[in-house]
């Protein structure tokens, strides 16, 4: 049974004040002071006065600042496309796999996220440069065949290809475990019984497991899309000029551009597009349950 | 025999597997055996070598910089073990006018970008409440730890809270009619009863704290610079294999520490089977 806080005010004072007041002084008056500041305008370097104008937000909305939003936003959803179509076999794997082989495979998935995402980035880095490992191993390889042109490493990072497989490398936990905690709870005698009936294995995966899997699907797909869209050091370290994500720009703003209302008003447009993400998620989750239900 | 479902026994989906698991910890194998090359190059394999390795220990900056990743994340583990088993226990045992929203308030700062706030703590700690830089060590690193501290004791929460629905209330009742007041029930039933789950909170608050780069890059100053920030200006000016051990060292002591975490939570599990 749930007490009221009259039942215990002493108990109640003591558990709720630090967390609450913590919540309040360190988080969310932070994050107010930036909402604050994305209406204001730069008077002098450090003097900004807050004009509840839009401007900010209009200047973000400009196609210069439209376009690095949409472009990450398009490397997001690309990077979530990738790691669906990559994680979806592997999370059937696992669901599948004997008690053994789903506790390895589960802790070979799980590991690498666990390690530093900076290293994981510069893992990525010594491999895709032009000195780097796939350009040497290919490099070799050509210089085994005689009568072949001087060998031209391919061009693999500082561009916008390596910071999407550098989105791919980093998020793909993020996809594989909300798909396989989806895959593990279906019925099995479903997927059994479509086989029987003659179906095969891609029809059942696509008009089954996929319908089925859907709520799990999609929260792996916010899951791996938020965090990606919020991207900083993947574009930092592995892209070039051209393919600046929007929380590189805020950087910007920050540090060394000097801009911060600016600055506030595209962290504020980055954080209502993550919310939207996740209402979007909540709307499909309830409704499915709602399904359930009525079932 | 195979059976209709035994996806691992069928050969394309091994390879894909593999392939999966090339992508995933080939870059990373890479980049340990590079660690141990007797060369600057990191991609020539000249021999083993210790040298990069001593080349850390003799980097003051570097081993500086590591511990005040450990006095950070030790710290922000404290506070936020403190103030997430609170948010639990409310939760769990309350009921009262904005629960809801305050639900959804705890779970923010698991969702909220990263970049947005670390550069709402960068106008924090600059324009609103200036730390003083000026402050002997450890106490000016005060701002990263609150920064720390503030993202993962919503995390602790979530943990401990979940630990909590096992609890058994009878117990509690049961002291409290032998004449137990509420310190003596959460000193001698209600903590050891969350081990488990304290345990793991604080495991997961050090690793997110000694792994955190962009929250920290936005607090720090040239002064209160910290392990990822180190290796980031060392990746930054120089690709050699000192970034390699470097990392290699952190890849070992966060596996560790996860191998720990894990094999406490393994033990809980066999106990309760038991």
């Amino acid at each position: 049974m749930l007490q009221r806080p009259s039942q215990a005010p002493g108990v109640f004072a003591a558990v709720g004040l630090p967390p609450v007041v913590w919540l309040f002084a360190l988080f969310l008056a932070p994050l107010a002071v930036i909402w604050t500041y994305s209406f204001g305008e730069n008077r002098t370097l450090v003097d900004i006065a807050i004009t509840g104008s839009w401007g900010n937000y209009a200047r973000a909305l400009k196609p210069l600042y439209l376009a690095i939003l949409l472009k990450s936003m398009g490397f997001a959803a690309l990077t979530t496309v990738l790691c669906f179509v990559l994680g979806l076999p592997v999370a059937l794997a696992i669901t599948f796999a004997s008690r053994r082989a789903k506790l390895l495979l589960l802790v070979a998935i799980m590991l690498p996220f666990w390690t530093n995402l900076l290293i994981r980035t510069y893992a990525l880095m010594a491999i895709l440069r032009t000195e780097g490992l796939i350009n040497a191993g290919l490099g070799a390889l050509w210089g085994i065949v005689p009568g072949l042109p001087p060998f031209e490493p391919l061009p693999l990072i500082n561009n916008n290809f390596a910071v999407v497989v550098g989105l791919v490398y980093v998020h793909l936990p993020f996809m594989v475990l909300p798909l396989y905690a989806a895959l593990d709870r279906l019925d099995r005698s479903l997927i059994e019984a479509s086989l029987d009936l003659g179906a095969g294995h891609l029809a059942t995966l696509w008009r089954v497991v996929v319908p089925l899997a859907l709520p799990g699907i999609v929260s792996g797909i916010i899951i791996t899309f938020i965090p990606a869209l919020g991207a900083y050091l993947t574009p930092d370290l592995l892209g070039g000029t051209n393919s600046q994500m929007i929380a590189n720009v805020i950087e910007r703003q920050f540090r060394s551009a000097n801009d911060w209302p600016f600055g506030a008003a595209l962290s504020f447009l980055l954080m209502y597009l993550t919310f939207a993400a996740l209402m979007v998620q909540a709307i499909i989750s309830r409704r499915s349950a709602e399904r359930e239900g009525a079932r | 025999m195979k059976g209709p479902l035994d996806y691992l026994a069928r050969w394309p989906l091994r390879l894909w597997l593999a392939m999966v698991g090339a992508f995933l910890y080939l870059p990373l194998l890479a980049l340990v055996v590079f660690s141990f090359n007797d060369s600057r190059r990191i991609t020539v394999w000249r021999g083993f070598s210790l040298r990069w390795y001593a080349e850390l220990f003799d980097d003051g900056e570097l081993v500086a910089a590591f511990g005040n990743s450990l006095v950070i994340a030790a710290a922000s583990t404290l506070i936020s073990l403190i103030l997430g088993t609170l948010a639990a226990l409310l939760l769990w045992r309350f009921r009262f006018a904005g629960k809801a929203p305050l639900e959804a308030l705890l779970g923010l700062p698991i969702v909220v970008p990263e970049i947005c706030l670390g550069v709402a703590f960068l106008v924090f700690f600059t324009a609103i409440v200036p730390w003083p830089t000026e402050l002997p060590w450890p106490l000016n690193l005060g701002a990263i730890i609150i920064a720390h501290a503030t993202f993962s004791f919503s995390f602790v929460a979530l943990v401990v809270r979940a630990r909590l629905a096992s609890f058994d209330g009878a117990l509690a009742e049961a002291a409290r009619d032998l004449g137990a007041g509420e310190w003596l029930i959460f000193r001698d039933i209600m903590v050891p009863h969350m081990v488990p789950g304290l345990v793991a909170g604080a495991l997961l608050a050090f690793t997110l704290s000694l792994d955190d780069f962009v929250i920290t890059f936005f607090t720090s100053g040239p002064d209160t610079i910290t392990f990822p920030i180190k290796v980031y200006s060392m990746v930054r000016f120089s690709v050699t294999p000192a970034v390699n051990a470097a990392s290699t060292l952190l890849i070992l002591l966060t596996a560790g520490l996860t191998a720990l975490a894990l094999w406490l939570q393994g033990a809980d599990i066999a106990k309760q089977a038991a």
